[in-house]
């Protein structure tokens, strides 16, 4: 159980997605004019990173890992298919967002309202393809780990679209030089967030 | 519904892209210089930030980056824009999702027998060129809408100009972080001895984003137009 908090914190804090690996950076950038939208299209990521981790888990683990295939029959004891990985993490996540935004559109409204417009953006987010390329890499021991490594990493780039927002909404007020409005000072000012996080290096619970 | 509001997503980046100029040959040549300056993808555009920051610590990892995604960007161009009269609407982000993945298969495969200790380096990133904004973005701007050749044209140059902020960038940090430059010392020895010291937190992953504004900051400073207000 340990073990789950602290991938899940490590997630959040050490291997935040944005500050340590720039994943999903544009929408970041993009998306981060008000805190509003940046609460909406966080959410949808740590929802979407919840859901096609585990199913991506399953799929490298049963389908496409050298040997995965043993318990279809013997004679696959040696296939590798991992080659094929970046087509069919994507093709499944392109899948399960559609597939998501429909059942999140037939049960609840509400929550579509706050996500809607963001979730078929969230496809090509690089952080949810990252996120499954980080599990093949890290190679998590069972679906547990995997699930609490997506959540965290939902939770973290979450914190920090959410801050940033904040921050822009507030730089609006601030003399910055012409040239860096927007987008230079952005950039600037999460290098400095990063700096900050990086202090959070070593942690463990 | 979904589907729908995929379609309106790209719009905003057509408008801005597309040159409107009645000279053909002319019009091609904007196409390689446009995504330069007034066009970059990085700077202007920010697209395809996510693996322009993580992969620049050193000079030749950006450069086998940018190579990866030129070939990714142009060939991709070239096949959705062969394609763009029989690809049904409602499907065509699944479409262009699969030629670029199975482009990206090829770059990683080529990668791994050929250059084995980059393709390690680069990691996860390689595999992240599919999600790269520039190569939807560009795919869906402008591929979709023009013939091969312009949209070769469109590739190579979208592509060259990621790779030269990608190298600037990696220059920065490399020499100025580790005093290097491609692995050969370039600060000489006299200066450390004078009491110079690597500025280690170059290597560290926020000073990309720092170093990304600052380019942001001299190339608004020298073309006005670009400032946001």
């Amino acid at each position: 159980m340990l073990d789950l908090v602290n991938i899940f914190v490590k997630g959040i804090f050490i291997e935040n997605m944005i500050f340590a690996y720039f994943l999903g950076m544009c929408s970041y950038l993009a998306v981060s004019k008000t805190v509003r939208t940046g609460v909406g299209l966080g959410m949808a990521v740590i929802f979407v990173l919840g859901v096609t981790v585990p199913v991506n888990y399953l799929l490298e683990n049963y389908v496409l890992k050298e040997g995965a295939l043993t318990w279809l029959s013997d004679d696959f004891a040696t296939m590798d298919l991992s080659f094929l990985g970046f087509i069919l993490f994507i093709a499944v996540i392109a899948a399960i967002v559609q597939l998501v935004e429909m059942i999140v559109e037939k049960f609840s409204p509400a929550l579509y309202g706050a996500l809607g417009i963001f979730l078929p953006l969230i496809a090509v987010n690089c952080s949810i393809l990252g996120g499954a390329l980080f599990m093949q890499e890290r190679q998590y021991a069972n679906i547990a780990e995997a699930t609490s490594f997506a959540l965290g990493s939902g939770v973290g780039w979450f914190l920090a679209i959410v801050a940033i927002a904040a921050i822009r909404e507030k730089i609006r007020y601030s003399n910055v030089p012409a040239p860096l409005k927007g987008l230079g000072i952005t950039f600037i000012i999460t290098g400095l967030m990063g700096m900050a996080f990086m202090s959070f290096m070593g942690i463990e619970i | 519904m979904g589907t729908e509001e995929i379609t309106e997503q790209p719009v905003v980046a057509e408008q801005v892209t597309e040159p409107k100029e009645p000279l053909f040959s002319k019009k091609n040549k904007r196409l390689l210089s446009d995504p330069m300056d007034d066009e970059n993808p990085i700077t202007v555009q920010v697209l395809g930030i996510c693996s322009a920051l993580a992969i620049t610590v050193q000079v030749e990892q950006a450069i086998v980056m940018s190579l990866s995604v030129i070939a990714v960007l142009a060939f991709g161009n070239v096949i959705i824009s062969l394609l763009r009269n029989t690809i049904p609407n409602r499907i065509r982000i699944i479409v262009q999702l699969v030629v670029v993945a199975a482009l990206v298969i090829l770059v990683d495969q080529v990668l791994r027998a050929f250059a084995y200790d980059v393709s390690k380096k680069l990691s996860v990133f390689v595999g992240l060129i599919i999600t790269n904004c520039i190569i939807m973005g560009r795919l869906e701007a402008f591929a979709l809408a023009n013939r091969p050749w312009p949209a070769l044209l469109d590739g190579l140059g979208n592509g060259a100009s990621y790779g030269v902020i990608l190298i600037i960038v990696a220059v920065a940090r490399e020499l100025f972080g580790s005093g290097e430059l491609l692995g050969f010392q370039v600060v000489p020895q006299v200066i450390y001895d004078l009491g110079y010291a690597n500025n280690n937190l170059m290597i560290l992953p926020p000073m990309a984003l720092i170093v990304v504004g600052l380019i942001i900051w001299v190339q608004r400073s020298r073309n006005p137009k670009l400032i946001e207000d």
